[in-house]
């Protein structure tokens, strides 16, 4: 049970809202690929006892990569690692590079899941976030796409300036137009040092609103809930069957090997990341160093971790888990901490299961943390 | 005696004085190089950090000179104005004084003040321009203002620099020179002045002391005459890098004694110690009982924490004897002290060693000064009030008094509007206002006490652009409009937010508290009205809106350890805030009316 998350960081040009890792100077791409290769090949043995059911291109832009490029990588996942028989191989992916002839090809290889990043198809909300495509780029994408595939996730963001509650239905109609299994959606958020942070510090932008991002979010969950989609994760719905097995895993606690610039990786009690600089990367990949830097979770971190995850999802957390895992002490910590929000119907339990209530959901950081155990 | 030469340092923060002083001792060869450190007497690591002196200090150093050996006592003083009266006993005790005087900055006020004591004092000044090295340096405009403060000869004034040790020879050869030999006579009944006493959790008190006349011997049976206890001399010595015991120190000369004294209030700087069999008839003058200026609430953080507080503050009064405190209780915070300090900074030093000394971690409420107040039923009785509670009932109060202060600023004549204005909206009234030179003024106001504790030195600084020095001295009770402001959030009264503030400034104050409690207060699920009232009338109001949105959109691989931490952060953050009613208000809200104008 365990998944491979490979990075892929570059891009055509910046998103003004994304903080993520990536480049947009292209150059440095195949020997990237070559990089991520070899990368693979001597982190095996880290996954020895493991049996790989998912894999993931996620990005930057993926979707930049060359059929063949991605073929090699999935090969050399193959023939180092124990693949389960029907893995999740999803690739993130943008409109503008899903060319009709692109997703023919895609459907050819062993990839079987897109993520694709409609965002929005309203061409001013493109436009001020800056994306490479076009509204009708988005769309017809996604009339090819589907025909090719059927498990297709589409991202869409709210909460954006300017953005109405009936455009933004809009945008959800569409995307169930489509027919498409699974939605992930969301907040528009300021990340510090992006160029969005910047023109709303100008006043080019307006800033984000939080009364408008909550009542989209509920129309949101509204809306999707009412077409027979499952409310999994805080920005994840899916049709039941369709949920993204690779996510899943993350809030799971379940092990995943990051492979790629600024990709963590985690086996239950360490957590590392590689250097979020490509050229240090590849440098240090050659010489056959692993430029990453790990921590050791506590017992203390892990149940912190899995009280932010489990809120976070239709699953919970586990009253029975917490005991079985952590003891008695943390359990009377989460009950007594836990009360509070109770009361306050921003939590309930649910057959031994602690979760957050429709309401508490859009505040379910906060309160993760009143719950969290700290020194 | 002839030998013997006592001096001390007078300069303004920054000017150089430690590392000066660092360089008297490598000079005199009174450290070894294992020794070295920078600014050695400052032994507290606040003092190292803060580049400013807390305590006093004496070192004692050996100098040859011209053949024969000279013993100099260099005692090191405290460079703020909270501190005055400690310099002053550290001054009483010197024949001499460097006046250093930074060569790109020029005379600040506070030095200005520390000389007229040092002149009142009869010491012998040496001036010396520090830093003559920078390039910023201005040395013929700065000797000039010495010049016409002191009314020297410009070739009195010693050219140095700390940082390469330039001059250092000559500062030693005019110590000598310059200032007088001790006069006192050894074989009178002791008479020695405390300037200092330190607390060592070993040892007990050490006290610093200058003997006038007579001498002090080993279990010697001594006295000290303000308190009236009598101790055994248990040791004596001179104060090198290390302490050196000794079996007499004689007159002129400067000591540590030990008793075993294990309080540090017992020990009164500028007491004089004497034989408890042949006591001196006349004790020291210029003795005073010092009195805390500015009183606030210590509480801490976590109610169960409060007998730990007081064992901490308990232990911390032992080395501390200017810290005063009495045990009070407050609706929103529950037990706590009302302390006495010196001063603000006096307020800073004891609530930063509380958690580096200690690890106690606490709430510190709007500090105030001590008002005077008298009811009609009472016009004549004191009803002392050191925190806004005490206040008696409006209805029921005759008038209100309260401390005032006369404020000595020296600034660029370019800044003397700026600062003008900052004053009268203080409350000030210029007294006087003279040209130390064409660029250097300096301005006399009568002021409230209050109203410097409420941010005025970091305005001061703001307006001059730096240029501005400032010290005062306490000129009485006037009387006063005083009202109370008092802080509701969620319409429940939080006492501890409470303020005594002059009528005219109360509406504005109050709106701007309103103003800064609601950016401090962190938003929570429901809306949580601020406001503002004197006594039923609300004054001001604001909302703290309620939390919309508190979740962050993705949470994958990447993500998990970076949130993990940031909500762990979080959490560490709320254990810090107090509960009151169902609002959470973080430690520094309680201080909040001090940084209105942030």
């Amino acid at each position: 049970m365990s998944g491979i998350y490979i990075h892929i960081p570059f891009c055509k040009q910046a998103c003004h809202y994304c903080d993520f890792h990536f480049s947009t100077s292209i150059n440095k791409k195949s020997e990237l690929v070559n990089a991520l290769v070899k990368e693979l090949e001597f982190r095996k043995d880290e996954f020895k006892n493991q049996v790989v059911e998912t894999i993931y291109f996620g990005g930057g832009t993926p979707s930049l990569l060359t059929i063949d490029e991605l073929r090699l990588l999935i090969d050399t996942v193959y023939a180092h690692y124990n693949v389960v028989s029907n893995p999740e191989i999803t690739l993130e992916a943008n409109p503008d590079d899903l060319t009709n002839q692109q997703i023919n090809k895609l459907a050819n290889t062993p990839i079987n899941r897109l993520s694709i990043g409609v965002q929005s198809f309203f061409e001013k909300d493109l436009k001020l976030m800056n994306r490479a495509h076009n509204a009708e780029e988005a769309k017809q994408c996604l009339e090819e796409a589907t025909i090719r595939f059927d498990n297709i996730s589409v991202d869409l963001i709210y909460g954006i300036p300017g953005l109405t509650n009936e455009n933004w239905l809009k945008n959800i109609e569409t995307a169930l137009s489509f027919n498409i299994p699974h939605i992930s959606s969301y907040a528009l958020t300021v990340e510090p040092k992006t160029a969005l942070e910047t023109f709303i510090k100008k006043g080019i932008v307006d800033d984000v609103d939080e009364e408008q991002a909550q009542a989209q979010f509920y129309l949101l969950v509204e809306e999707l809930e009412a077409s027979g989609f499952v409310h999994y994760e805080l920005s994840n719905f899916g049709k039941p069957g369709f949920f993204s097995k690779n996510n899943s895993a993350y809030w799971q606690g379940k092990p995943y090997l990051g492979i790629g610039p600024s990709a963590h990786s985690f086996n239950g009690n360490q957590r590392s990341w590689n250097v979020s600089n490509n050229s240090k990367y590849i440098k240090s990949i050659d010489k056959s160093i692993l430029p990453s830097e790990t921590e050791t979770l506590t017992q203390m971190d892990k149940y912190n971790e899995y009280v932010m995850t489990g809120l976070r999802t239709i699953w919970g957390v586990s009253i029975q888990k917490v005991t079985n895992e952590f003891g008695d002490d943390f359990t009377k910590h989460l009950l007594n901490q836990s009360q509070l929000f109770i009361n306050q119907q921003l939590l309930y339990i649910d057959n031994e299961i602690l979760k957050v209530t429709q309401k508490g959901k859009f505040l379910s950081d906060g309160i993760a943390s009143e719950l969290f155990k700290v020194n | 005696m002839k030998h013997i030469r006592n001096f001390c340092i007078i300069a303004h923060i920054d000017h150089g004085k430690s590392t000066l002083a660092d360089r008297l001792l490598d000079s005199t060869g009174s450290v070894t190089d294992r020794e070295k450190q920078d600014q050695l007497l400052d032994s507290m690591d606040l003092e190292r950090e803060r580049g400013i002196t807390i305590k006093s200090h004496a070192i004692q150093m050996d100098y040859n000179y011209k053949g024969e050996q000279y013993v100099l006592n260099l005692i090191d003083t405290p460079g703020h104005v909270d501190f005055s009266y400690e310099v002053s006993r550290s001054i009483a005790a010197c024949e001499g004084a460097l006046l250093i005087v930074d060569a790109a900055q020029s005379i600040q006020a506070q030095t200005i003040s520390n000389l007229y004591l040092a002149l009142e004092n009869d010491l012998e000044i040496i001036p010396v321009l520090n830093k003559v090295d920078l390039p910023s340096a201005n040395p013929e405009e700065v000797t000039d203002d010495i010049v016409d403060l002191l009314g020297c000869d410009p070739s009195e004034i010693i050219h140095a620099s700390g940082k390469t040790g330039f001059g250092v020879d000559n500062i030693l050869a005019a110590v000598i020179e310059r200032i007088p030999p001790p006069k006192g006579n050894v074989d009178e009944p002791l008479q020695a002045l405390i300037f200092d006493s330190v607390y060592n959790p070993f040892r007990g008190v050490e006290t610093y002391f200058r003997v006038i006349n007579g001498s002090i011997k080993k279990n010697q049976q001594i006295k000290f005459i303000a308190t009236g206890k009598t101790y055994n001399a248990d040791e004596v010595g001179t104060l090198r890098l290390k302490q050196f015991p000794r079996t007499e120190i004689k007159a002129g000369d400067v000591g540590y004694l030990i008793t075993g004294i294990k309080e540090a209030k017992e020990v009164k700087v500028g007491d004089t110690i004497t034989d408890a069999k042949e006591p001196t008839k006349n004790p020291i003058s210029g003795f005073e009982d010092v009195k805390p200026m500015v009183f606030a609430g210590i509480y801490p953080v976590d109610t169960e924490d409060y007998e730990e507080l007081r064992a901490s503050m308990e232990k911390l009064q032992l080395n501390d004897a200017s810290l005063v405190f009495v045990p009070e209780s407050s609706a929103a915070l529950g037990f706590g002290f009302r302390c006495g300090f010196l001063g603000m900074l006096h307020m800073e030093i004891i609530q930063e060693r509380l958690e580096r000394e200690f690890d106690m971690t606490v709430i510190t409420t709007v500090p105030n000064v001590s008002y005077h107040a008298f009811t009609h039923k009472n016009p004549d009785a004191i009803v002392i009030v050191n925190n806004p509670s005490d206040l008696p009932d409006p209805s029921t109060l005759n008038r209100v008094e309260e401390p005032y202060i006369k404020a000595t600023i020296i600034t660029k004549s370019d800044f003397v509007g700026n600062v003008m204005s900052l004053c009268i909206e203080k409350r000030g009234m210029i007294t006087n206002q003279t040209y130390l030179t064409p660029e250097r003024v300096e301005l006399n106001f009568d002021m409230p006490l209050a109203e410097i504790v409420f941010d005025f030195y970091d305005r001061l600084k703001t307006v001059s652009k730096g240029y501005a020095s400032f010290d005062y001295s306490p000129i009485g009770m006037r009387v006063s409009k005083l009202v109370r402001v008092d802080i509701l959030l969620n319409s429940q009264p939080v006492d501890a937010l409470s303020a005594l503030i002059h009528a005219d400034n109360a509406q504005n104050i109050g709106k701007k508290m309103c103003e800064k409690l609601k950016e401090l207060i962190p938003r929570q699920q429901f809306d949580i009205p601020i406001q503002a009232a004197i006594g039923a009338k609300i004054i001001s109001r604001e909302t703290i809106k309620a939390l919309r949105k508190d979740v962050t959109a993705k949470c994958y691989g990447g993500d998990i350890s970076r949130k993990r931490k940031l909500l762990e952060k979080q959490k560490k953050g709320k254990k810090r805030m107090r509960q009151v009613g169902n609002v959470e208000i973080p430690q520094q809200a309680f201080m909040a009316v001090l940084k209105l104008n942030d």
